[in-house]
Formats: structure tokens, sequence, C-alpha cells
């Protein structure tokens, strides 16, 4: 099974490297960008019986540091 | 002071940690590998050093902060043993749930690398023993992530119940409520972006840092 996890910072939380893309695009001549926030993508091959309980123990573990960041897991 | 120093794959202040250690309290550290599962019997000090461990990858201090090591000091901060954490140490003691909050890139953007003014706030533990409140030291930072996150409430009590040991005096690196050192609960862990090992002495230009040393020797009085 393939999964597909998107770890984002928090709303609210001051997002550096967004902010830094924001202000590129808009010297590129992009018009219209609002807002702009980075993330990670992590993509894993898993074993097709691994639950829901143990992605969610990855995730919380490992993958996103839960004080800052959001997780959202999709499966392929 | 019997003292380990724990060396990650990716650490570069290791040796730095130790040189200040033994020149202060006279005994050598024991470097200790990551990959141990044990910290030597009897530690009175356990530092976690700077650097850029596991290169920084997945997040500062994630991959170190899961090493083996890292549950024996986990098991020691919980007896009571000094845990200090410089700089890539802060960021791991943070991963490793040992302090509240999380450190993230600058404010700025840029890697910053100077010498910077800061406030002793917090003068009643193990660490912070050998300065004055209130009072301002001259010690550096080189980083890329020291900006200090926790939410409202969790700074609100932090402060509330003294837990600042430092903050920086000067804008450095956007961090909330420029927090630069964190002590625990029980006041036995700090974790600290500025480096007090690398202000030690003349050669440093200057030994604010090495009071924090004295003040370690002093409190654990081996």
């Amino acid at each position: 099974m393939k999964l597909r996890i998107f770890v984002t910072l928090k709303p609210g939380v001051l997002d550096p490297q967004g902010k830094a893309i924001h202000h590129a695009l808009g010297s590129l001549g992009f018009e219209g960008v609002e807002d702009v926030r980075a993330g990670k993508l992590i993509e894993m091959e898993v074993a097709d019986s691994t639950d829901d309980t143990a992605i969610d123990g990855m995730c919380r573990q490992l993958l996103a540091n839960t004080v800052i960041e959001n997780y959202r897991v999709e499966r392929a | 002071m019997k003292t380990a120093v724990l060396v990650f794959p990716g650490s570069n202040c290791d040796r730095d940690l130790a040189v200040a250690i033994r020149d202060v309290s006279g005994t050598a550290p024991i470097m200790v590998w990551h990959g141990d599962t044990a910290l030597p019997d009897g530690v009175d000090l356990v530092a976690v050093p700077g650097g850029f461990s596991y290169g920084d990858y997945l997040r500062s201090g994630a991959i170190a902060a899961r090493s083996p090591i890292m549950r024996a000091v986990v098991e020691a901060a919980g007896r009571g043993v000094p845990v200090l954490g410089v700089c890539n140490g802060f960021q791991v003691l943070t991963e490793a749930g040992l302090l509240p909050g999380a450190l993230m890139r600058n404010s700025g953007l840029n890697f910053v690398c100077r010498d910077v003014s800061l406030t002793v706030e917090n003068t009643g533990s193990a660490f912070t023993g050998g300065y004055r409140t209130s009072e301002v030291i001259n010690v550096p930072v080189a980083h890329h992530d020291g900006n200090y996150f926790a939410d409202p409430a969790t700074l609100d009590r932090l402060e509330g119940d003294g837990r600042v040991a430092f903050r920086y005096a000067e804008a450095v690196n956007g961090s909330a409520r420029g927090i630069a050192g964190l002590l625990n609960d029980a006041g036995n862990v700090l974790g600290m972006m500025p480096h007090p090992e690398r202000r030690i002495g003349p050669a440093h230009g200057g030994s604010d840092g090495r009071r924090l040393f004295e003040g370690l020797l002093a409190a654990v009085g081996a």
C-alpha cells in the first residue's frame, strides 16, 4: 500500500519559508498571490496489513511535530 | 563532575563542549555515542551538543531525539540529573519532549552567527547560579532554527513559573517572548540556543559562558 502523508504548519504558526516563496513570486511578477504556506510530502510504501493506529503512531511520534504541525494521510 | 557529552552523526560542537567542561571542572567528559543504550553510571551532567545531527533531516533534532541513547537521557532527567542542551541540543530536547514548544526557522530566514546580549531571568537553577538576576551577558549564537514557538497559554505558564532562564536583549531570530534559554518544570533540564562553551576565557573574548559551567560545578558539588 502506498501512503502519502502531508505535513503542514498549523494555522497561525509563522512560516518564514512560505513568506520567502511569496516574496520571490512577487519579484517574478506574478500578481494575485495572497498567501503561501510551505509543507512536506512524505511518500511511503507499507505492508497492506498496516492499520490506522500504526500510521497515526508514525505521524505523531516522528513524521509531524504536533506542537507546530498538522498531518493528513492519503492511501493509494 | 562526571559528565556525559552525547555525540550524534552531524554533531559539531561536542568537542567544544567537552573542552569547556574539562577546563572548568578538571575532569574530561565521557563521549557517549547516540547508538548506546545506557549512560555511564553516576553521571552528574548530561550535555547535548550543537551541530546538525542527521543533517537536520525531517526537522532539526527530530531524528536524534528518537535515537537509542535519548531513552536513557529522558530517564536520567526524570531522576533529576541535570541535562544541558545547547543549540541543536535544545532542538533535540524539545523534540524528545523534555522541554515544551519547538524551534522554528529564524523569522529573518538567515542563519544568524554573531555575539548577542542575553538577560539572565532565572538564577535559581543549577545552570544559572553563577549569574545575577537581570544581568546582561554576552554569548555567541550560530543557528538557522532558533525561533522558539509555543502557544500563548504555554508561554504564559512558562513565564509565570519562572522557566525562562535567558532572554535575548536584542532582536535575533523572532523567538516568542525573546526566549533564548528554557528550563523544564523541575529546573534540571536547560535548553538554550546561545553557545556558553564558546565564551569560556580571554581567548574567546570573554568568560560569560564559563560561569554557566562554574555554576553547574558548584551546584553538583562534585
